[in-house]
């Protein structure tokens, strides 16, 4: 018990000394720079995502700088440590707000950026995460001053049903699962965005069995509910194993699946059966010029190879800079109408946000099958 | 009404998969009371086998029908002389042991199987190829049941004839239902109590090897974990049926696999599992012995 009071005071003190060394470092700041926030987990065992989101910040500001900085003013990071935790990215949120930050790159973690975002939008900043996928961060109309360079959880989900019912034109749409969190989370957004919108109808939604040998009687559960389209949430084994037995049994019904069927064991597997199914993935951005000169200055710079979330944090960077620039002012809601209604080239590629936060043009693409490879559909 | 019948036939698709597995379960334990976790790993193996044979025949430019004979036939006797020698090492050593030695002896065979061939094969997925060709004269009725389909119900039905056949009526049979019955009165009467044991296991790991050939051809395919799933459902089969009777396996496979179909097709596939397994519970509350197992007296 006395020890872990020693702990708990040291732990106290060391908190105390932090906040106080940043705000000396906060005073001593001249008043013509526009400060960029960072704020995340930049130590603990949860830094290796914020790590890599000060460093693209740092290097995009350092390009700005060199370029003589936004409006005329040098930019200055102002980083903060949340360390993932909810209650301290409430502090570290009021931290920035006090010190006249106008703009936040972050946090990291879905629930941090929950616990900060209510005081960043009572002070009027803005704030904009790399790595908070948490659908209800911009759905749910909470926070009209938060961005993210990230798609959310249910961005697959979304991709998928609106690919069914806007592109593909099916009205019937049996939704399958595997009964799994990530294959059964993607099945109920699946659903409900489903419901949600007149284009189509849910006939079927169930879950199978991993690893069952056979899955004929799903297979004609599908085809007597009518279904001109099946969205599937779950692993590629399971995805081919119900696609072949829907071929076999001579059932052309259209698969949509995610990334987890978005794997060339998919078609190594399935073989010509695979032939036209379509799967969600990860958009590549590895072409993008901008994605290989920001990788390119990371390794010049730290030495290594960027860590996770840094082309987005690069991304984000960069959209909140130019946003600044081209709404004349930091005023939120001018930056804010900046953001929706710009675009901007970054390494994810042309990028604006819509109402609610989200990225367009960030996120996932649909694929498909075709002579034994996934092509991008356009 | 339409739709009865295809529920009707995918159960009986998948109760034929279960059936011809359970065989081999049933088998062994008919003779020696032993239950043979390792069985559904001389299915894996089967297979294994039987890709590999068929990816080189293949090669070779054979045709069809003719790689599928020699791959299974290929499968049948590596998988037997891998049964003859798990018998020969985990089992024949503890058979003066409690019953409870070798059972745990056969899931430690069990577990080193499917990890050798994780390390030889790799976990991944593999494809196997249709060896089963399309049928045409199947093609009208192609939406209900497919060849490879029709193949493992007839099989199955035929390999329980075979069996049943052997047991009755040949003297190998009854020197196995008299191993069955006091395996030390049959080595009195000059039963070579050893070779009948032998063969016994010969003959299930034949009937595992015949069934990893055609469902993994059926379902295309294959990892090391497949004996596993496989062999639990397979095993609930044999003793829903009554184990140790060779009808009750394919009876026991068949009721199964309905009652999975079924409880996928008339009320949610989310319960298949909760279903088929709450018919065992009752069944083996109301009938202990299984359907069409025989009520034996404790031996004393």
């Amino acid at each position: 018990m006395v020890r872990s009071k020693m702990l708990r005071r040291g732990v106290v003190v060391a908190i105390a000394a932090m906040f106080a060394l940043v705000g000396f470092s906060g005073t001593a700041i001249a008043q013509d720079t526009i400060k960029l926030g960072v704020a995340g987990a930049h130590s603990g065992d949860l830094a290796s995502y914020g790590i890599p989101s000060i460093r693209a910040a740092e290097l995009v500001v350092k390009e700005y700088n060199e370029k003589g900085g936004v409006l005329g003013k040098q930019v200055e990071i102002v980083t903060e440590d949340d360390v993932c935790k909810p209650e301290v990215a409430a502090n570290t949120a009021a931290k920035l707000a006090s010190e006249g930050v106008p703009v936040v790159l972050g946090h990291i973690c879905s629930g941090a950026t929950k616990a900060a975002l209510g005081i960043y939008k009572d002070a009027n900043m803005i704030a904009m995460s790399p790595s908070a996928t948490n659908p209800a961060l911009t759905q749910s109309g909470d926070y009209p001053n938060f961005f993210r360079t990230i798609a959310s959880d249910d961005a697959q989900a979304r991709l998928e049903v609106d690919f069914a019912t806007k592109k593909l034109g099916l009205k019937k749409i049996a939704v399958i699962h595997d009964k799994g969190d990530y294959g059964k989370g993607l099945a109920e957004f699946a659903k409900k965005f489903l419901e949600e919108s007149d284009d189509a109808e849910v006939v079927l939604y169930e879950g199978v069995t991993p690893g069952a040998v056979d899955y004929s009687a799903i297979v004609q559960k599908i085809k007597r509910s009518d279904a001109d389209g099946i969205i599937f949430g779950g692993y590629h084994p399971e995805a081919s194993k119900i696609v072949m037995q829907m071929r076999k049994k001579r059932m052309g019904t259209v698969f949509i699946s995610d990334d987890g069927v978005k794997d060339d064991t998919f078609i190594k597997v399935a073989g010509d059966y695979a032939e036209g199914v379509y799967a969600t993935g990860p958009r590549d951005t590895s072409k993008n010029p901008l994605t290989q000169k920001a990788e390119k200055e990371h390794r010049e710079t730290y030495g290594s190879d960027p860590g996770a979330f840094y082309l987005n944090a690069y991304a984000a960077a960069i959209a909140l800079l130019n946003a600044i620039e081209k709404a004349g002012s930091t005023d939120s809601d001018a930056v804010t109408k900046a953001l929706t209604t710009e675009w901007v080239e970054t390494p994810l590629g042309r990028i604006s946000f819509d109402e609610r936060g989200d990225a367009i043009g960030v996120g996932f693409s649909m694929y498909q099958v075709r002579d034994g490879k996934y092509v991008e559909v356009k | 009404m339409e739709y009865f019948f295809e529920l009707f036939f995918s159960g009986l698709t998948r109760g034929s998969i279960y059936a011809l597995i359970a065989l081999g379960y049933t088998m062994v334990y008919g003779i020696i009371e032993l239950i043979n976790f390792a069985h559904g790993e001389i299915y894996m193996i089967g297979a294994f086998t039987a890709l590999i044979v068929a990816g080189v025949l293949s090669l070779l430019g054979f045709n069809e029908l003719s790689i599928l004979a020699l791959a299974a036939l290929a499968a049948v006797v590596y998988s037997s002389a891998y049964g003859y020698t798990i018998e020969k090492m985990a089992y024949k050593p503890l058979r003066k042991a409690p019953r409870l030695s070798a059972l745990i002896s056969a899931i430690g065979m069990s577990i080193f199987l499917q990890n050798y061939v994780l390390l030889a094969q790799t976990s991944d997925f593999l494809p196997f190829p249709s060896l089963i060709p399309d049928f045409h004269f199947l093609e009208p009725i192609a939406h209900l049941i497919t060849s490879a389909e029709v193949v493992i119900v007839v099989t199955t039905a035929v390999v329980m004839v075979i069996l049943s056949f052997l047991i009755k009526f040949t003297r190998l049979g009854k020197a196995m239902r008299a191993t069955a019955q006091d395996k030390d009165m049959a080595m009195l009467m000059g039963v070579n109590v050893n070779r009948v044991i032998s063969f016994t296991f010969i003959i299930g790991s034949a009937t595992a090897a015949i069934g990893g050939v055609l469902i993994a051809s059926h379902i295309g395919m294959i990892n090391f974990y497949i004996g596993f799933i496989a062999g639990i459902k397979a095993f609930t089969a044999a003793v829903l049926g009554g184990i140790g009777s060779v009808p009750g396996a394919v009876l026991g496979g068949l009721v199964l696999g309905w009652t999975e179909s079924f409880a996928t097709g008339y009320v949610s596939s989310d319960y298949e599992d909760v279903f088929a397994f709450t018919l065992l519970v009752l069944i083996l509350i109301f009938r202990p012995e299984g359907i069409l197992g025989r009520s034996t007296t404790q031996k004393v």
